[in-house]
């Protein structure tokens, strides 16, 4: 081995390289909005593309003639009515959903019986598609909003409840103890502790709530609008196919998926990034 | 003098399955006001049960835990914890809402004072630059001075610290014991501290307990600073039990 001398350097503390701002490219780049947005460019020339080399607007229509029965139904006022109906009767079944799992996991934090009880209602309704409910909810609720939001609570209340109560009993020891320590009420520590403690997974529950809540609600229009005429997303769909309008049978599905889309990334993207992403406990 | 917590014949025991496992057995001391008095011992001995136990988070099976002539009956805001874990900050407040959710959630100040108690308290273990920062972002060493911070802002009865370095690095932890000690030269709390390392016990500590192993009894009290050697030998050799 060859004697090697000790090297010493001189530094200067470099404060200004520990925080530095990221340049623009680097932003964009990280930007998932950003390639998000290309992604869906690409996939609107690819249907484009071959939805004209296929050259059948009957079963295939374009996306440029998808858009102009898009903007033609848009301002003739009937997508905008139709997912208005929808969208309210979507509010009213989700709300409805939330309030009954919050009072679910609510019980079952407080007893026993009260998570057992939650244990057996989930397990026997989780796996039971909710449309499969239709039929019967027609036969309680007659021909109405009554039976759409029965089927809609039913989509919602026991994913919510499920995720919620998971998340709970997620919390970890230490922060059980440290808000035990400050002296908080049972109230006062549910809501400052375990609620807060468990949001990824009320956070995950309330988004997979939401979209089985959205799917039943169209299929529920379009089975339940054969027989009332409602004026709702999925029963405009409906009608627009029998009267061979399949440009707008696809700008009504569009119309589905932008809202998707707007609910997940606007929504509960802004909802996460504010919550469980600024604390770091989802990534 | 009147002793700030009297531990009285403490026995404690956890039920496993159809056993009952002894963690400690009829363990008495007094904690002075002022005292850095360290539990000392070696792994599984029951420092950890001793100090949930006069946290009010574990029923003594026999004998009494009296704080200020009261006998402890639950967890309360006199007794602040100080955890080995780096997860005991609420990961969704900043430094400071973490300290404020104590002086507030426990009732001992309203939001406005809080705020000024949290500031004072953020400069004493040098976070100011990350006063506003989430408890993810910062170090382990960090996160321990924040959890310190907090506790200390409660200024409660008696600080109960469990193997509060133990997660940090050699180095930081030297550091973390001598900011330990300028700050008891600043308000003279009284601290109840559990450690498994006799060097950290000399360093923190003005009167040291040692602890028996498993079920952990009482096998001395020495005063401190004193020497490694002879807590070494009251440890673990069995002539001066
Ligand atoms: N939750 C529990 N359930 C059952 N037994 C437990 C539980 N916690 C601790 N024990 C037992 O009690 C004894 C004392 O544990 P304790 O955690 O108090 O030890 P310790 O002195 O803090 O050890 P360490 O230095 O490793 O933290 C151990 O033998 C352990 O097996
Ligand atoms: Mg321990």
């Amino acid at each position: 081995m060859p004697e090697r001398p000790e090297i010493f350097h001189d530094i200067a503390p470099r404060t200004d390289v520990v925080a530095q701002p990221l340049s623009t490219w680097q932003r964009i780049y990280a930007s998932a909005a950003a390639r998000k947005a290309v992604l869906l460019v690409v996939l609107a020339l690819v249907w484009e593309v071959y939805a004209r080399r296929l050259n059948n607007p009957l079963l295939f229509p374009s996306f440029s003639s998808t858009v102009s029965a898009l903007f033609e139904s848009l301002s003739s006022g009937e997508i905008p009515r139709a997912a208005g109906y929808t969208l309210l009767l979507l509010i009213k079944g989700y709300s409805a959903g939330l309030l009954l799992a919050g009072l679910l996991t609510a019980l079952a934090a407080a007893t026993r019986w009260g998570s057992d009880l939650l244990e057996i209602l989930t397990s026997m309704f989780n796996p039971l598609p909710s449309i499969a409910l239709l039929p019967l909810a027609l036969i309680w609720f007659g021909l109405g909003d009554g039976s759409i939001i029965f089927v809609l609570v039913h989509a919602v209340v026991w994913v919510v409840a499920l995720n919620t109560f998971a998340g709970f009993r997620a919390v970890s020891p230490t922060l059980r103890m440290v808000g035990q320590n400050y002296g908080l009420s049972r109230p006062g520590y549910i809501a400052r502790i375990l609620i807060p403690g468990a949001f990824p997974s009320i956070l995950t529950g309330l988004k997979v709530g939401w979209a089985f809540c959205w799917r039943t609600l169209i299929a529920a229009e379009l089975v339940f609008g054969v027989s009332s005429g409602s004026g709702g997303l999925g029963w405009f769909i409906f009608e627009r196919k029998n009267q061979l309008l399949i440009p707008d049978v696809f700008a009504g599905l569009l119309t589905v998926i932008v809202f998707g889309l707007l609910v997940e990334n606007l929504i509960f993207g802004t909802i996460e990034r504010r919550t469980v992403r600024r604390w770091g406990m989802q990534n | 003098m009147q002793p700030l917590l009297k531990v009285d014949g403490v026995t404690l025991q956890y039920r496993v399955g159809e056993k009952l496992v002894t963690a400690t057995y009829r363990v008495s001391f007094d904690v002075l006001k002022s005292d850095r008095f360290v539990l000392l011992g070696p792994s599984g001995c029951g420092k950890s049960t001793l100090l949930k136990a006069v946290g009010g988070y574990h029923a003594p099976a026999e004998g009494r835990i009296v704080l200020n002539g009261k006998a402890v009956s639950g967890p309360g805001p006199d007794r602040i914890f100080v955890f080995q874990e780096f997860d005991q900050l609420l990961p969704w407040k900043t430094v400071t809402e973490n300290i404020v959710f104590a002086l507030t959630a426990s009732g001992k100040l309203a939001r406005v004072q809080a705020l000024e108690r949290a500031a004072s308290y953020v400069e004493k273990v040098n976070l100011t630059e990350f006063a506003h920062a989430y408890p993810h972002t910062l170090s382990g060493g960090m996160k321990q001075r924040a959890a310190i911070a907090r506790a200390m802002a409660m200024e409660p009865d008696i600080l109960l610290m469990d193997e509060p370095f133990a997660a940090l690095d050699a180095l930081t932890r030297v550091r973390m014991q001598e900011e330990l000690l300028q700050l008891w030269e600043d308000t003279k709390f009284t601290v109840l501290f559990v450690t498994h390392s006799i060097p950290e016990a000399i360093r923190v500590g003005n009167r040291i307990a040692l602890l028996s192993p498993h079920p952990g009894q009482l096998k001395a009290e020495v005063n401190s600073p004193t020497d490694e050697a002879r807590v070494q030998e009251l440890l673990f050799g069995g002539a001066h039990a």
